[in-house]
């Protein structure tokens, strides 16, 4: 007797450069961070990593969404940089500015997937304890990085779609 | 220089805001989406002399917008500042009309860059 398996999901490893580099991009040049990737790996749970996230979906001939989350004392000094003002997280700047950051790095993405597709405006979720319920069908990629101000993760959830 | 700044995100404006007042007499009105943006133009008789917009807002995007103050409006300039960064997305915005097209993330040099270039291409044709 034999038992069917479930097929391990996988994440076309073309989508996962192009989240780097913006990454990278978008701190270097709108904040003035030189951030460290580290190395991607599949997310085994449903659990934010970190206590702030901003997220976008990706709608088209990409279907997704890419969660940018921090520490909310690496989210703080990041946001600050980004803003060039200290903003409480209870500040509503502060929310918009995490937004922007995860706009910016799913837009600069975008260009380089090799596909016609959208973004969404961000939603911004602070606090501990949440869950993204991303889709069951795409696999989430965690890319793990470390700043001075400290570390966050983007984590990837996006696959192409079949031709429109 | 009169600016007006349309992008949903605050921050965003707020970063545009301090790197454009580098230059003295920079003056700034904000909107927050495309149709704010109509109102703050129709309630500003003198108008602008250049506009930054975003791709991406809610309720009226900046694509629609530019094209909407083209109907009427051939003279005041148009930056688009936008993650959209795709060729067909760059000649789409320069097809209805902006003067330039900033890409995001930029640095405060390349801002002010194509602000430059944008203000003295204009002084040349004029």
């Amino acid at each position: 007797m034999s038992t069917a398996t479930a097929p391990r999901p996988t994440i076309d490893s073309k989508f996962v450069l192009p989240f780097m580099n913006a990454t990278r991009d978008v701190f270097l040049k709108m904040a003035g961070v030189t951030t460290t990737i580290g190395k991607p790996h599949l997310k085994s749970d449903t659990n934010a990593g970190y206590a702030v996230c901003g997220i976008i979906g990706f709608s088209g001939q990409i279907t997704g969404s890419v969660v940018v989350s921090f520490s909310d004392t690496a989210a703080e000094k990041l946001v600050e940089a980004f803003a060039g003002v200290k903003l409480a997280l209870t500040d509503p700047d502060f929310a918009d500015a995490v937004g922007e950051l995860a706009n910016m790095i799913a837009g600069s993405a975008k260009k380089h997937l090799g596909a016609v597709a959208s973004i969404s405006t961000p939603s911004v979720v602070i606090g501990k304890g949440y869950v993204v319920a991303n889709n069951r069908q795409i696999p989430c990629l965690v890319i793990p990085c470390s700043s001075p101000f400290g570390d966050f993760a983007v984590e990837v959830s996006v696959k192409r779609s079949p031709a429109l | 220089m009169n600016y007006l700044l349309v992008d949903d995100s605050r921050t965003m404006r707020n970063i545009q805001k301090k790197v454009l007042s580098a230059v003295a007499g920079a003056t700034f009105a904000e909107a927050g989406d495309g149709l704010e943006a109509l109102s703050v133009i129709a309630a500003t008789p003198g108008g602008f002399d250049l506009m930054i917009i975003d791709w991406n807002m809610p309720n009226m995007d900046g694509i629609a917008l530019v094209k909407k103050v083209r109907e009427t409006d051939k003279k005041t300039l148009m930056i688009m500042a936008t993650t959209e960064a795709e060729k067909s997305r760059v000649l789409e915005a320069i097809r209805a009309g902006v003067n330039n097209y900033v890409v995001k993330p930029f640095t405060p040099e390349s801002l002010m860059d194509k602000v430059s270039q944008t203000i003295s291409k204009a002084k040349a044709a004029a």
